[in-house]
C-alpha cells in the first residue's frame, strides 16, 4: 500500500543524505521523493512517496524522527490531503498527429509548453492516476522523454 | 576572551566536564594537539598505539563511568581507523564524542592528502555528526555534541574540525552545560494503570532487561519490580550487570547462548516484560518461536524499539528508571506458586556447568577469575567463545562492571575499551578476557596499558583457534575447519608480554590458575596471563541457526 510521508527537516547540507541514507539502509523504497523549501525558512520539506505495511511505515516514522535534523514527520492520509506531481512529457508529433496531442491535453488541462517541427512537449500536474492516465494516452504517439519531479502533498482544511 | 578553535574545542570540554581523551596526533590535528600541549595540566591525553584504540577506550571510559568518552583522531585515515569503535559504540548505546581532524576548509572535496568524507562515512554509525565550517559555530556545536551524545538513548556523536577551524579565532565565553534529556515522551498515569492491570493478569511472567537498565542506571528499581512481581528476570548479553547475577530471580542471560532455564522460561511464560532491551536477533533467533504464547510489555526510551522486531502488546516510552518508579507502587503482590516452583525446577533441572575434563578448561579459569576478582575487578571482553563462557561464568552483580561488546561483536574491543575502563576507574583492577585470536588484532595496546602503568590483566584464553566460528563449523559446516586454526602462527606470547614491558604468567593446569590471578592482582600493573585450552571446547547451551530458542543444545548434545 502506498504512503506518503511529509518530513520538516533542518535546512542544512546533508539533511537529505541523511534521510535518504536510512530508507537505503533499512531496506525501505521509496517511489518517489521531492524536496523544496516550507513556509519556514529554517526547514526544508521532504515528501516521500512509499510502499508498504503499517508496521513498516510506522517504523519508518520512528527512525526518521530519531534524526536530530527531522523536525517533524507527518503522514499524509490520501482521504485528508491533496497530492500533486508536475509532469513533462515531449512526444513525436507530425503534423497531423498534433490537433488530437492538443486536443487531449486540453482535456487534462495540460499546457503545450514547446512545439516543434517533430515534438510536442506537455507540462502536466495532478495525482499519480492523472500522469499516469495521460502517460498512456500518449504512448501511441511515440514518447521521446519523460521527466516527473515526484508526489509533493500537503494537508486538507486548516490543519 | 579571544581564542583559537583548537583552544575553544579544549574550553568546551572542560566546560562539558571532561578532563580525559584518547587519542592520536596526526597533520591536521596538529592546532589542536599544539593546544592541548598549553592544556596538559587541565586535560589529561592518552596516546593510544592506533585510533581504533582511542575509540574503543573512549567507549570503555563511557560504558564503565556512564560520562561521554572522547577520542580524537586526524583526517583520513585516522577517522576511518575510528569507524569500527564508533560503530561498536553505536550498535551498544554508548555515549562518545569523537572529534576528528580535516583538512582545510578550501581543501575540502579536492581529494587532497589524508582527506576522507568523515561526516558522510560516519553517517549511519552515529546519532549525529557535524562539520564545523565557521569557528564561530565551533563552541556551540561541541556543547550539542555532548548533548545529543548524553540525552535519551545514548550513543556516539562525531565533530570534524578542518584544520584551519582549529587555527582561527573567534570571541568564546564559558556557558554551563544543559542537562540531558532523559525523555522526549511522558507516559501517563492511564498508560501506567493499564500496564499494571495486564502485569497483574499474568500467570506466567518473565522479566527480559537489557543495556537500557544500566544506560537508565535503574538497578535498583528493577530488583524491586522483579521482588514484587515474583518474577524471573533474564538479561540480554548488554543487561549483564543491569540485574544482579546473585539476586535470586536471576535466570541468567537469554538467546542463541543464553541459560537452559531463561530460554525455557522464554517459551513457556505467558507474559513477557521488556525493560530496556530490542529483541536483537541474537536474543529471539527465530521471532515466529520466540515467546510464543506471551502477550509482551515492553519498557524502553527509544520508540523506535517498539514492534521493531517483536510485535508487542502494550508500551511504555521514557525513561526505565521513572516508569519502573511509577509502576513499582501500582502493583501488588500475586501469588503464582506454579510458576515460581517451575521456575525453581528449571534452574535445579539446568545448573550452570561443564563436563570436566582434567585440563585446564576456560570456564574454570573464568570461574576462578570471577572468585577472586569479582568483588572489585571491572571484566572487558572481546568477541567470541569466551566472550560467552564470560557471560555465564563471571557472577556479575553490579552495573558498569561487564564491559562487552553486544551489537556490533567487535574482536579487538576489550583491550581498548579496558584501558578506557582503567583509565577511569583508578585504582580499580581491570580484567580483559580475550582469545587469542582478538588479542592478535589489537595487542598493540598493551604498549599503552604499560605506558600509562594500568591495573589491566590481559587473560588470553588460547586455543590457537578462532574457536567460535570453529564451533561452527564442528556444528554446521561438517567439521570443514576453513581457516580457523592459528596453530601457524607460532607468535610467542609470553615474549611478546615481556617486550611489551607486561607480566607475563602461563598457565596450563588448573592448579596453575589461582596464583597467576592473585600474582597478577597483587602486582596492580600491565599482566597477561596465557591459559592454554584445547581447541575443542565449545560453548553450550547453543541455539542453532533458525531454531527457536527452546531449541537449544546442551554439551554433550551434539
Amino acid at each position: 500500500m502506498r504512503h506518503v510521508l511529509s518530513i520538516m527537516v533542518e535546512n542544512r547540507p546533508g539533511v537529505l543524505g541523511r534521510v535518504v541514507g536510512l530508507f537505503s539502509r533499512r531496506g525501505y523504497n521509496i517511489d518517489s521523493l521531492s524536496v523544496g523549501t516550507s513556509e519556514d525558512v529554517r526547514y526544508s520539506r521532504i515528501t516521500v512517496s512509499l510502499q508498504g505495511d503499517e508496521r513498516v511505515v510506522e517504523q519508518i516514522q520512528k527512525q526518521l524522527a530519531k534524526l536530530i535534523d527531522v523536525q517533524d514527520v507527518t503522514e499524509l492520509e490520501p482521504e485528508h490531503a491533496i497530492y500533486r506531481e508536475l509532469c513533462l512529457v515531449k512526444v513525436e508529433a507530425t503534423a497531423a498527429a498534433r490537433p488530437d496531442i492538443f486536443n487531449v491535453s486540453t482535456v487534462f488541462h495540460a499546457n503545450i509548453i514547446d512545439v516543434s517541427t517533430k515534438t510536442i512537449t506537455v507540462e502536466l500536474t495532478g495525482d499519480l492516476m492523472k500522469i499516469n492516465a495521460f502517460i498512456e494516452l500518449m504512448k501511441p504517439y511515440g514518447i521521446l522523454e519523460i521527466a516527473r519531479t515526484g508526489l509533493t502533498a500537503i494537508s486538507r482544511g486548516g490543519k | 576572551m579571544q581564542l583559537s578553535g583548537a583552544e575553544i574545542l579544549l574550553e568546551c570540554l572542560i566546560e562539558q566536564g571532561t578532563d580525559t581523551i584518547f587519542g592520536y596526533p596526526g597533520g591536521s590535528v596538529l592546532p589542536i594537539y599544539d593546544a592541548l600541549y598549553k592544556y596538559s595540566d587541565k586535560i589529561n591525553h592518552y596516546l593510544t598505539s592506533h585510533e581504533q584504540g582511542a575509540s574503543h577506550a573512549a567507549d570503555g571510559y563511557a560504558r564503565s563511568t556512564g560520562k561521554v568518552g572522547v577520542c580524537l583522531a586526524t583526517s583520513g585515515p585516522g577517522a576511518t581507523n575510528l569507524v569500527t569503535g564508533i560503530a561498536t559504540a553505536y550498535m551498544d548505546s554508548s555515549p562518545i564524542v569523537a572529534i576528528t581532524g580535516n583538512v582545510p576548509v578550501p581543501m575540502l572535496g579536492k581529494d587532497s592528502f589524508q582527506e576522507v568524507d568523515t561526516t558522510g562515512i560516519t553517517m549511519p554509525i552515529t546519532k549525529h555528526n557535524f562539520i564545523v565550517k565557521d569557528v564561530a559555530d565551533l563552541a556551540d556545536t561541541i556543547r550539542r555534541a555532548f548533548h545529543i551524545a548524553r540525552s535519551g538513548r545514548p550513543g556516539p556523536v562525531l565533530v570534524d574540525i578542518p584544520k584551519d577551524v582549529a587555527t582561527a579565532e573567534c570571541q568564546f565565553s564559558a556557558k554551563t552545560p544543559a542537562p540531558a534529556l532523559r525523555e522526549s515522551t511522558r507516559v501517563t498515569p492511564q498508560q501506567l494503570n493499564e500496564a499494571a492491570e495486564l502485569i497483574h493478569a499474568a500467570k506466567k511472567p518473565l522479566i527480559y532487561a537489557g543495556g537500557g537498565i544500566i544506560a537508565g542506571d535503574s538497578t535498583a528499581e528493577l530488583v524491586e519490580f522483579a521482588k514484587i512481581l515474583e518474577a524471573p528476570v533474564c538479561v540480554s548479553a548488554m543487561g549483564i550487570g543491569g540485574f544482579p547475577a546473585s539476586d535470586p530471580h536471576s535466570v541468567g542471560m537469554i538467546g542463541m547462548h543464553g541459560t537452559a532455564a531463561s530460554n525455557t522460561l522464554a517459551t513457556e511464560c505467558d507474559f513477557l516484560i521488556a525493560i530496556g532491551a530490542r529483541f536483537s536477533d541474537r536474543v529471539i533467533s527465530n521471532a515466529k518461536r520466540f515467546a510464543p504464547s506471551a502477550k509482551v510489555l515492553h519498557i524502553d526510551i527509544d520508540p523506535a524499539e517498539i514492534n521493531k522486531n517483536i510485535g508487542t502488546t502494550f508500551s511504555l516510552v521514557g525513561d526505565v528508571k521513572k516508569i519502573l518508579s511509577l509502576l513499582i507502587p501500582l502493583l501488588q503482590k500475586i501469588d503464582r506458586a506454579e510458576w515460581t516452583s517451575r521456575v525453581a525446577e528449571l534452574k535445579q533441572k539446568f545448573p550452570p556447568g561443564y563436563k570436566e575434563s582434567g585440563l585446564l578448561q576456560p570456564q574454570y579459569v573464568i570461574q576462578r577469575l570471577s572468585a577472586l576478582a569479582a568483588d572489585k575487578a571491572i571484566f572487558v571482553t572481546e568477541v567470541g567463545q569466551h566472550q560467552m563462557w564470560s557471560c555465564h561464568y563471571l557472577k556479575i552483580d553490579r552495573p558498569r562492571q561487564f564491559l562487552t561488546s553486544g551489537g556490533l561483536g567487535t574482536m579487538g574491543f576489550g583491550l581498548g575499551a579496558a584501558i578506557g575502563a582503567a583509565v577511569a576507574n583508578p585504582g580499580t583492577p581491570v580484567i580483559n578476557i580475550a582469545g587469542d585470536g582478538c588479542f592478535r588484532m589489537n595487542h598493540i595496546e598493551l604498549a599503552t596499558a604499560v605506558e600509562y602503568e594500568l591495573p589491566l590483566i590481559e587473560v588470553i584464553i588460547n586455543n590457537h583457534a578462532l574457536g567460535m566460528v570453529r564451533q561452527w563449523q564442528t556444528m554446521f559446516y561438517d567439521r570443514r575447519y576453513s581457516q580457523t586454526s592459528l596453530h601457524g602462527k607460532t607468535t610467542d606470547f609470553i615474549k611478546l608480554a615481556e617486550a611489551y614491558g607486561a607480566t607475563p604468567f602461563n598457565v596450563t593446569k588448573p592448579a596453575e590458575v589461582d596464583d597467576a590471578i592473585k600474582k597478577a592482582l597483587a602486582l596492580g600493573k600491565p599482566c597477561v596471563i596465557n591459559c592454554e585450552i584445547s581447541e575443542d571446547e565449545r560453548v553450550f547451551p547453543m541455539v542453532p541457526p533458525g531454531a527457536g530458542i527452546d531449541e537449544y543444545i546442551l554439551e554433550g548434545g551434539a
